[in-house]
């Protein structure tokens, strides 16, 4: 028996598109359409053989199969006997979930982190500093006429992001560069073609033309034309690159110059060196030109400048240039959010404890101090007595140091796979895979909430993040009535 | 569960019950004529005055730009916490609170119900998430209507059948309860970082003018049978001079008002009733607006009161942010909205000393005391724009008490005292008057059947103040009031007692009311609606509308429509 679903938003990246259309046969996905490779290969292996099948404990320094009634006990246990534990991840499960988990912080005094404090973390500071002209991406697939990707490679990391939202995309006011892109990839593989041809002798080789001397980072001609403009800043070139009308390889670490020189030009000052950035002047005057000039321009930006030396300040000083086009035309600005639900995880915590990430609940109200409440820190002072970690893999991204506390004390894990952290895990619970195997919220790296489906049953008697996390909450406040009772 | 509150003075303007002593019996959460006297929950109200629940017309308390405000403001946060209780969650002030402290504080001020007047349609999911998170109080949601593409390009056919389908489907799609218009045409120029600056300017790129914008949604609303009128933030707001413009907005709509019943709402008045032609020579441009009102039937408004303090300006007038961007160089959210609207958010500190912030306190309150009649001039800071909500026993405090306001008006700039007209404004609210600018009069602006008042039948929402207004002269002990306005002795939600004495003793969730406008002809869901939607938005059709696993606790309303 085989069923369509359409409309599907896929839990991936940050995109999050939503015009997935799978077909299921006998409970298995079977096919993927309008999907890029990420989504494919999740929809396609989400019930391999790593997949953990029942909760597990640790006993005698092995972990083994227990039921959830006793995980779940266990780890409320845990939890209700910390001190200051820390309950982090929340970017890869929905906000139904998530809005779970900002009680059980405050239930238990815990600090609640998500991964954006590994990731987009110096992006909200920034916003925190100064703000941040921002749009939801239909605007630029309708509006903008010049693109800007800054160290990001979107090409690799959200594969749809240009096809769905930018440069090739049909808007109202701008038409999509897909077509001059196909003449493009035409063209050069036709000089291939002819190379191949005259490296076999089938054609006579002409005289080697005398090639003009390219000098980095000289704008192309086409730089000036109408339509839509793709620019890529980066320190390498990226796939994006590649398709890009214009490339800056920019100097490693150096961003921070680029961009405070492109704001000197913006403001028509004179800059009194010939090169900023290993890019001359004059090429960058003509890239102030074409931002200045553009009817709606916008720039992503991703780890390239959150987290290359500068960190919060390569943003603070992108918006504060993003400030100032807007004086001279309408410029936007976005973060590229890399998992499907950071942006829920910063909303979620946003709305119910007023800070988007790095909330420590131990004083009983909400406090926040991104480097005291951030939970690297807090593992690097080690202050921590227990961990939650929801859908994350820390153990394979945080400093050693912080990894050597976070296992040295009692850790609860739960995630559909068992990844690094759930092997060095003490009590560890199978989840069902949010956006297949359990419906929810996410919201899109624009703040567009967007209802994941569930598509085909979770393996029998595995429960969701939001059913797990809801059972310990309940199963802690008993813990915690029984103890009120006995002091009584 | 049965109750009666027994022996207070009741305002209940709806009713014309001016004070008068009275027991009120509470059964299953509605108001009923009598209850069994020995099983009943009796609540001794001698000496106080007991009012109809609070009712909010306009607040700005969830959804998207809401809760950007709340992530770019941690020092705004951290001045103001709630504790966790055994009760209730914690969370966090100041101007901007979370979701459950909003909800907890409004409830402490006897309010029950609110309005949450600008969602994004794109973005309802979101304001629905935080409004499921705001307990204590009944809430429901405009959705910002004005610039989206459907509504421009069926108004410009004149095909108002068309669109008034189309804002039913949208107002049922999104769960909202009317039609929102921000700086209509104005939002849609932003989209390329312009704006417009009469009601009669072309809006770039779509052949239309806010007029026809306005009166378009306004003849809309009436083929709806809408319970409330449109809901107008006008052009040029905040701008200096723009109460012409604020008159012939509503000259523009006695056009479409022929029974002498209202057909829009301006909002946050105050913020629309600039005179002067610059900032150095702005004024009070109240007398005019005030004169034209008091004149003609058609319009209600809210006073949009700014309080002295720091708080956070947050609107879907993008181009008015930008403005106030300009002006401050704080730091700055601008969010454009696809295919529907923008908006944008600046922190701001109104000052006594500055001249400006002083004649804009001083606007709001020559407004509300200028407008003769109650019923058409509600009590709000288009919250936090003006000034947080917890700011409004101080308001009531200046309207009962010119001597009140005079010793504020005395810490004012020098400039702004001499231009106020609030020296030659005798007049002083009593309680009754109270009772209709911040609940009769809101409830029934939005046809609200079951809030508002306290006859049998409607919601057992209830404030108890601890003001005795047979022995308190109320302008004179404005302080007392003021207090009691700020913790209610009881506050009373659907027959059940959440706040005594100020403190929160139950948390209950509220109820989201929308409205479901059965249209006789519906808006055609096929192929051809799909691709246009694929092309207008960045999301599915399927993706788009609010589910019902968006509403905690869904209370629909069935309208129907006169197409």
């Amino acid at each position: 028996m085989s069923t369509t679903v359409n409309a599907v938003t896929c839990p991936v990246c940050g995109c999050l598109c939503d015009d997935i259309e799978l077909t299921i046969e006998n409970g298995v996905v079977v096919k993927v359409k309008n999907g890029c490779a990420m989504c494919e290969s999740k929809f396609f292996n989400y019930k391999n053989e790593h997949r953990n099948k029942t909760p597990l404990m640790r006993k005698e320094g092995k972990l083994v199969p227990v039921s959830y009634d006793e995980a779940i006990h266990k780890a409320a246990e845990i939890l209700a006997n910390a001190n200051y534990p820390i309950l982090y991840g929340w970017s890869s499960t929905d906000c139904e979930a998530q809005r779970v988990g900002v009680e059980l912080a405050e239930e238990i005094g815990g600090v609640l982190d998500n991964t954006a404090v590994v990731c987009h973390g110096p992006s909200i500071l920034s916003v925190q500093e100064v703000g941040i002209p921002t749009c939801t991406l239909g605007q630029i697939r309708h509006r903008a006429d010049l693109v800007i990707y800054w160290g990001c490679d979107p090409w690799s990391a959200h594969p749809r992001h240009l096809e769905r939202y930018t440069t090739f995309t049909e808007g109202r006011f701008k038409g999509s560069e897909w077509k001059e892109y196909m003449n493009k990839v035409k063209a050069s593989a036709g000089k291939k073609k002819l190379l191949s041809l005259e490296r076999r002798e089938i054609v006579k080789r002409k005289p080697e033309p005398i090639i003009e001397k390219v000098t980095v980072n000289k704008p192309p001609e086409t730089l000036g034309k109408a339509g839509r403009k793709l620019i890529v800043i980066d320190v390498r070139k990226t796939m994006t690159a590649e398709v890009a009308d214009y490339f800056i390889q920019v100097e490693q670490g150096k961003d921070y110059e680029l961009m405070l020189a492109i704001r000197a030009l913006v403001k028509d000052h004179e800059l009194d060196v010939d090169q900023v950035a290993g890019v001359p002047v004059e090429y960058l005057e003509e890239l102030v030109d074409a931002m200045v000039n553009c009817d709606f321009g916008v720039i992503f930006f991703g780890m390239g400048l959150t987290h290359s030396a500068g960190k919060f300040r390569n943003v603070d000083v992108a918006i504060s240039l993003i400030r100032d086009l807007n004086r001279r035309t309408k410029f936007a600005i976005l973060p590229m959010r890399g998992h499907f639900n950071v942006t829920g995880a910063n909303t979620v915590s946003t709305w119910q404890s007023g800070y988007p990430y790095a909330v420590d609940f131990s004083l009983g109200y909400p406090r926040y101090n991104p480097g005291e409440t951030s939970v690297v820190d807090v593992l690097l002072r080690k202050e921590s007595d227990a961990a939650l970690i929801v859908a994350s893999d820390p153990a394979s991204n945080f400093p050693r140091k912080a990894v050597e506390h976070l296992v040295a004390n009692p850790l609860i894990v739960i995630d559909p796979h068992m990844n690094a952290t759930a092997l060095l895990g003490d009590v560890v619970f199978p989840a069902a895979i949010v956006g297949i195997e359990k419906a929810g919220t996410a919201y899109r790296m624009d703040h567009v909430p967007l209802p994941l489906k569930k598509v085909v049953e979770p393996p029998e008697g595995i429960l969701s993040d939001e059913e797990i996390l809801s059972r310990i909450l309940e199963e802690v406040r008993v813990i915690k009535s029984q103890r009120m009772q006995e002091a009584a | 569960m049965e109750l009666l509150i027994k022996n207070g003075f009741v305002f209940d303007p709806i009713n014309g019950i001016n004070g008068e002593k009275m027991d009120i019996a509470v059964k299953n959460g509605k108001i009923v004529e009598s209850v069994h006297d020995r099983r009943a929950k009796k609540i001794d109200a001698t000496g106080l005055t007991v009012m109809p629940g609070g009712v909010d017309i306009h607040c700005h308390i969830a959804g998207a730009e809401v809760n950007t405000g709340r992530l770019m403001r941690p020092e705004d946060h951290i001045k103001d916490t709630e504790r966790k209780t055994t009760l209730t969650r914690s969370g966090v002030g100041y101007s901007i609170p979370s979701t459950f402290t909003t909800g907890y504080r409004y409830s402490r001020m006897g309010y029950t119900s609110l309005m949450n007047p600008s969602m994004p349609p794109l973005e309802a999911k979101h304001t629905h998430e935080e409004l499921n998170d705001t307990p204590m109080l009944d809430k429901a949601s405009y959705p910002l209507l004005g610039d989206w593409w459907f509504v421009l390009e069926y108004l410009q056919k004149g095909d108002l059948a068309e669109c008034a389908r189309y804002v039913a489907w949208m107002i049922g799609t999104t769960k909202g309860y009317a039609i929102k218009i921000v700086n209509p045409g104005g939002l849609e120029s932003w989209g390329f970082g312009r704006n417009v600056h009469t009601i009669d300017d072309k809006v770039p790129n779509f052949d239309i003018t806010p007029r026809e914008i306005m009166c378009g949604l306004a003849k809309v609303n009436k083929m709806l049978n809408l319970p409330h009128t449109i809901h107008v933030h006008t052009n040029n707001l905040g701008l200096p001079g723009n109460y012409a413009t604020t008159l012939d907005t509503m000259r523009a709509l006695e056009s479409v008002a022929t029974d002498g019943k209202p057909v829009a709402h301006i909002t946050h008045l105050q913020f629309s009733s600039f005179a002067g032609d610059d900032w150095g020579s702005m004024r009070s441009g109240a007398e005019e607006v005030a004169k034209y009102i008091n004149a003609h039937s058609h319009i209600t408004c809210d006073m949009g009161q700014v309080i002295f303090t720091d708080t956070t300006t947050m609107t879907a007038d993008g181009p008015f942010e930008y403005t106030l961007y300009q002006l401050s160089g704080h730091k700055w959210v601008n969010s454009d909205v696809e295919t529907e609207t923008s908006g944008g958010i600046i922190p701001f500190h109104y000052k006594r000393n500055n001249a400006v912030n002083a004649t804009q306190w001083s606007i709001a309150l020559e407004l509300a005391l200028m407008i003769e009649d109650p019923w058409k001039i509600y009590l709000t800071t288009d919250h936090p724009n003006g000034g947080p909500f917890t700011a409004y026993p101080k308001i009531i405090g200046w309207l009962i008490s010119r001597k009140a306001r005079m010793a504020t008006l005395k810490k004012c700039h020098k400039k702004a005292q001499k231009k106020s007209l609030l020296p030659t404004l005798k007049r002083e609210l009593s309680l009754y008057d109270i009772a209709i600018v911040t609940r009769a009069g809101q409830a029934k602006a939005l046809g609200l059947k079951n809030k508002g008042h306290l006859s049998v039948g409607a919601d057992a929402d209830i404030a108890i103040y601890n003001v005795n207004p047979e022995t308190t002269d109320i302008a004179r002990k404005y302080k007392t009031v003021r207090r009691a306005f700020g913790n209610a002795a009881y506050t009373i939600k659907d027959g059940k007692v959440v706040v005594k004495d100020g403190e929160i003793v139950q948390h209950v969730d509220g109820r989201t009311i929308w409205l479901d406008v059965q249209t006789a002809e519906q808006v055609k869901v096929d192929e051809e609606m799909k691709r246009r939607f694929r092309e207008y938005w960045t999301v599915e059709y399927e993706n788009y509308p609010v589910t019902d696993h968006y509403l905690k606790i869904s209370d629909p309303r069935t309208i129907k429509a006169d197409v």
